[in-house]
């Protein structure tokens, strides 16, 4: 697990090291020291923890402990100030989303953004990584083009599976624009199953779905999760972090507050000091 | 105002149940027999009628190749290039300085055309991608600030008098600065004269027969040459349409169409946006220098064709048709370049004609075309109106009132909202799908 | 260990900022190269006097034309491409109304209305006619605000909400029906306002040379300061002025906390155009001529100086027209006339590129 990359300086090998040290499992994900602030506000103030491979990872935290900062930091939306994120072996720190995500790290975001213009369907099958048609000449070639076909086939084959088990099927031929919250939230999932990624980054994605489609989701969340995926999963329902996340991770003011099972988070005292703090 | 938009709302509803060709055809049989109908009104021979026609497929084809490529840029991938005039004039003006004569006055290399319309092509397309590097950081009206400036700055350049002759190596090229230069003769010639790049070449065996056949209907030499090269140009949209439907429907366009609806979530599903974002100008930028090539070929290059006001042109074709669809690209280009264009020129001519506005007594002045009003006399205004001048103004003023009205009331175009979605398969039906 | 780390820190400036080491580097070098040719005696003192002059003046034009378009750009978010003929329209009827009051009773009325009176034997300057011009003044600030508001009632009023892009092809719409009514109704060709004769000017002596400034160009420079200054305290001082800045900020919110925005976005356009309109006519004063396509061909220098400047800010379009006229002229030095404009806009491109939230940093600071 000697993972971080050569060019890395003094301070974060540091932090790594220690790290693997501490660490007793198989971290797929390593946040460390990761800071962040925005005209004089500090948005991320030295967030460090590990996503341990297989797990569903619990992030929780009152309004603005930086819970959706860290996502974009990870996924490259935005570039940390200082501080690395390690994913897989490799620093991914300032990378641009769209290399996280070929590398196999996705999320999806808070307020579900759906390409309004496009439909069920094409939303889905944007999604998959490489897939050869996206090369214009191949688009464009007539000889090559059959190979796009082909491939083309098998995604929309795929893209249809996916869209049944989210019981978005019947809407395939819709705009994306015209789907309820619910909905849209469930084809940011869609889309995200459809890369295949190792690592999900599900940023409330039960916000707006119905209760019964709600267990089924988390059902299928934990069946893939013994597919081997791996999920950091920011929920405000304490009951779906509770009864579905191991461990969880508390953030702060932008620090990590404690780490651990359900059990020891809800019998923190901090934890319940950071939530009325919070609220007031 | 609405009892236009539901009419429209009609048409593109009847639209909706044809196919794209159908539509196509319908279209161009509708614009022929229109002006057919003016230019016999207009007493014109078979000659003029066939000359009528030739001017309006080929304006109409040079604006569809020209809104299909801004439709690449804008339509699918959200790209608001202002700067459609700059890239034209690359296309041509490189085009001009590789293949037009060293002898003649601004001289170039000489080069045969075939590589001249391919430099002058990749030219855009490189000058394309170089422009596209803002793009890839600025927002919308940044953009379209940026590449206004952009064309600015090419169109400066080739009319600066430092550039009107000058030497690379020892080589001499130029530009003709605000003169302008004479491009290569245009290559349909080929088919009917002995040596084509000869204005005064006599023609070939083929072409004095044709020419003949054609001179006993009362149709000249030169309007059998352009109606000729009318048609080819007619091949090059279609090769174009099929080029960006085959760029569209498939995973590429699918990411473009992504990237115009929500960059920062394509990225998040791993694409590269910029590399797309900068292959799109890069196309697009090729085929408008393209389309110029092919319109201004045989003629001049002049740095006044390339002002704003042609991206302009090219905007307002692209709304009538509807952005985002290659059909509704053709569709506004032909009606932009034969009614909005052309049209008022032709409503002039009516005009004039039937009710005898004499062009001697044309009032010099508004104010000598309004005076007249006093006395109830409308004619002086109508003959103010109709001169040639005004009519060019008025047309501009027309423009501009038609691209607030589109805007407003029909931002999808006269077709209406379309579905050309983005996949190399069918997306109807699911094949063998037991759900459905 | 110390130089290291301030190596360090060096390296990952240069590396995270490319552009903006390429561009400081770049103008270093031509600083020094304008140092040189001034020692070589290759440029004369009086001739870059001149040229800064020149910039001084395009500059404060720009600056005070690009006012209205950062307020209306601030509060409706969309880049107005009908500005340059807001600009032109201002020109027009001030001069219109300038050569009436001169020329009445010994001139014909039709030559006068329609600017093609002999401006020679009008003799119009700020010395010889100084009520014609400050009645032209106050039309062009009149008409220029009246059209501004009607059109914003036909045109953008039921647009209120889209998107920038869809309210810019509008204002494209605007711009050409605008430009080419008046075309219409003058006709093309340029027009001669000012008599140069009647013109008082200065002569400075520089080094060996000599600095030329005339009344008129002294006049533009001084109303440009007074009006961006009075701009600048009326919307500090005033609650338009908080409303205004409030609704830039976030108009919805704004809109939560009663701010009656169609009230502020009335009195914005008004304000605006009627700088616009004033800018127009002062630029046709100093130019001693217009066409009926000045303000179009100044607008994307116009575009320039308020992107420079950070959209919104009155500070900013007034420092950014002064970039972009000093930067314009002071070309000269180095590339042929003909560049001079292309160079304007190059300089907004790559600014655009280093800074895009302009010099200022898009700091609302009307």
């Amino acid at each position: 697990m000697t993972t971080t990359s050569p060019d890395t300086d003094g301070a974060a090998a540091d932090g790594s090291a220690a790290a693997t040290d501490e660490s007793t499992g198989d971290p797929l994900l390593q946040v460390r020291d990761l800071q962040k602030s925005f005209g004089g506000i500090t948005a991320v103030d030295g967030a460090t923890f590990d996503v341990e491979r297989g797990t569903i990872t619990g992030l929780i935290g009152p309004n603005g402990a930086g819970k959706s900062t860290t996502f974009d930091l990870v996924t490259g939306v935005q570039t940390p100030d200082s501080g690395q994120v390690v994913f897989d072996g490799t620093d991914i720190t300032g990378w641009r989303p769209h290399r996280a995500a070929n590398r196999g790290l996705v999320r999806t975001f808070q307020i579900a953004r759906e390409l309004d213009e496009m439909t069920v369907l094409e939303n889905a099958m944007l999604a998959p990584r490489g897939q050869v048609g996206e090369k214009l000449w191949r688009a464009v070639l007539p000889g090559a083009r059959s190979e796009v076909v082909r491939q083309e086939e098998q995604l929309r084959e795929q893209a249809w599976e996916t869209l049944e088990f989210l019981e978005l099927d019947h809407l395939a031929e819709e705009y994306a624009g015209g789907l309820s919250g619910g909905q849209r939230k469930l084809l940011e999932l869609a889309r995200v199953l459809m890369i295949e990624p190792e690592m999900i980054l599900l940023d409330e994605p039960l916000a707006g779905v119905n209760p019964t489609l709600e267990e089924k989701l988390l059902d299928r969340l934990r069946a893939l999760r013994e597919d081997g995926y791996t999920f950091l999963l920011v929920e405000h329902d304490m009951d779906v972090i509770m009864n579905h996340c191991e461990p969880v991770i508390v953030l702060h003011q932008g620090e990590v507050l404690i780490e651990g099972s359900p059990e020891e988070v809800k019998n923190d005292d901090r934890v319940l000091e950071a939530y009325l703090g919070g609220e007031v | 105002m609405s009892a236009l938009g539901d009419r429209a709302a009609a048409v593109s509803e009847w639209f909706d149940g044809r196919s794209d060709a159908a539509l196509l055809l319908a279209l161009a049989a509708g614009l022929y027999a229109l002006f057919t109908g003016v230019s016999l009104v207009l007493g014109y021979d078979l000659g003029g009628i066939v000359n009528t026609l030739r001017r309006i497929t080929f304006l109409s084809a040079i604006y569809a190749m020209l809104v299909l490529a801004l439709n690449l840029q804008w339509g699918y991938t959200g790209l608001f290039n202002l700067g459609v005039a700059g890239f034209m004039a690359v296309g041509v003006y490189t085009m001009g300085m590789l293949s037009t004569a060293p002898t003649t006055n601004p001289p170039g290399l000489g080069l045969p055309l075939p590589i001249g319309i391919a430099g002058g092509v990749v030219a855009a397309a490189l000058v394309g991608a170089v422009a596209s590097l803002p793009a890839l950081r600025l927002r919308g009206d940044y953009l379209a600030i940026v590449t206004l400036a952009f064309s600015e700055i090419v169109r400066l350049t080739y009319r600066s008098p430092v550039f009107e002759t000058f030497s690379v190596g020892g080589v001499a090229l130029g530009t003709g600065g605000s003169t302008g230069m004479s491009l290569p003769t245009n290559p349909i010639r080929i088919l009917f004269y002995e040596n084509p790049q000869e204005v005064t070449s006599p023609p070939s065996a083929f072409g004095e027969a044709v020419f003949g056949a054609f001179e006993g209907l009362g149709v000249r030499a030169p309007v059998v040459e352009g109606t000729a090269y009318a048609l080819v140009l007619l091949l090059f949209v279609a090769g174009v349409y099929v080029l960006l439907r085959r760029v569209g429907n498939s995973p590429f366009g699918r990411v473009l169409k992504a990237i115009r609806e929500d960059e920062t979530v394509a990225g998040a599903l791993g694409k590269d946006t910029r590399l797309f974002k900068v292959k799109v100008f890069a196309l697009g930028c090729a085929l408008m220098g393209l389309a110029a090539i092919l319109w201004r070929i045989g003629g001049i290059a002049s740095t006044e064709d390339f002002r704003p006001i042609t991206t302009f042109y090219v905007f307002v074709a692209l709304i009538i048709g509807g952005a985002g669809s290659n059909t509704g690209s053709v569709v506004g280009g032909a009606v932009f370049a034969s009614l909005l264009f052309e049209g008022p020129n032709f409503v002039r001519r009516v005009v004039t004609q039937y009710f005898e506005v004499g062009i001697g007594q044309t009032p010099n002045t508004i104010f000598e075309a309004v005076g007249p009003l006093a006395s109830l006399d409308v004619t002086p205004l109508l003959a103010y109106t109709l001169s040639d001048v005004n009519v060019s103004a008025l047309r501009l003023v027309l423009l501009g009132i038609v691209l607030i009205y589109l805007i407003q009331n029909r931002p999808e175009g006269l077709l209406g909202h379309r579905t050309e979605t983005a996949a190399s398969v069918d997306l109807g039906e699911r094949p063998g799908g037991e759900n459905r | 260990m110390a130089t290291n780390t301030d190596t360090n820190t060096v390296v990952a400036f240069v590396r995270g900022r490319p552009v903006v080491v390429a561009f400081g580097l770049f103008v270093a070098l031509l600083f020094a190269d304008l140092l040189r040719k001034l020692g070589t005696g290759a440029l004369t003192t009086a001739s870059l006097a001149g040229f800064l002059k020149d910039g001084t003046v395009l500059g404060l034009s720009l600056g005070l034309a690009g006012i209205g378009l950062a307020m209306t750009y601030s509060i409706l978010n969309f880049a107005n491409f009908a500005h340059g003929d807001y600009i032109t329209v201002g020109g027009v009827v001030g001069w219109i109304t300038a050569f009436l009051v001169t020329g009445l009773g010994s001139t014909e009325l039709e030559s006068l209305a329609l600017l093609t009176a002999s401006s020679r034997t009008l003799g119009i300057s700020v010395t010889t006619a100084p009520v014609a011009i400050t009645l032209g003044l106050l039309v062009s600030v009149v008409v220029t605000a009246g059209l501004a508001l009607l059109i914003d009632r036909i045109v953008f009023r039921p647009m209120r909400g889209q998107r920038g892009i869809a309210l810019l092809i509008a204002s494209v719409g605007v711009a050409l029906a605008v430009r080419y009514l008046l075309v219409f109704t003058l006709r093309t060709g340029p027009r001669g306002l000012t008599a140069g004769q009647a013109t008082p000017s200065w002569t400075l002596a520089v080094g060996s040379g000599t600095v030329t400034v005339t009344a008129h160009e002294a006049t533009l420079a001084v109303l440009a300061v007074a009006l961006m200054l009075g701009t600048h305290v009326l919307l500090r001082y005033t609650t338009f002025g908080t409303a205004m800045r409030a609704m830039a900020d976030n108009e919805d919110l704004a809109q939560v906390s009663g701010i009656p925005t169609e009230r502020v976005i009335r009195t914005t356009w008004l304000l605006g155009a009627g700088l616009t309109g004033a800018a127009g006519f002062l630029i046709a004063l100093e130019r001693g001529a217009l066409t009926m396509s000045f303000g179009w061909q100044l607008l994307l220098l116009v575009f320039a100086a308020v992107i420079l400047g950070g959209i919104g800010s009155v500070y900013g379009a007034m420092v950014g027209g002064l970039v972009i006229g000093l930067a314009s002229r002071l070309s000269l030095v180095w590339l042929p006339e003909s560049f001079i404009i292309a160079a304007a806009f190059v300089v907004m491109i790559v600014m655009l590129l280093v800074r895009p939230k302009g010099l200022l940093g898009g700091v609302t600071t009307v």
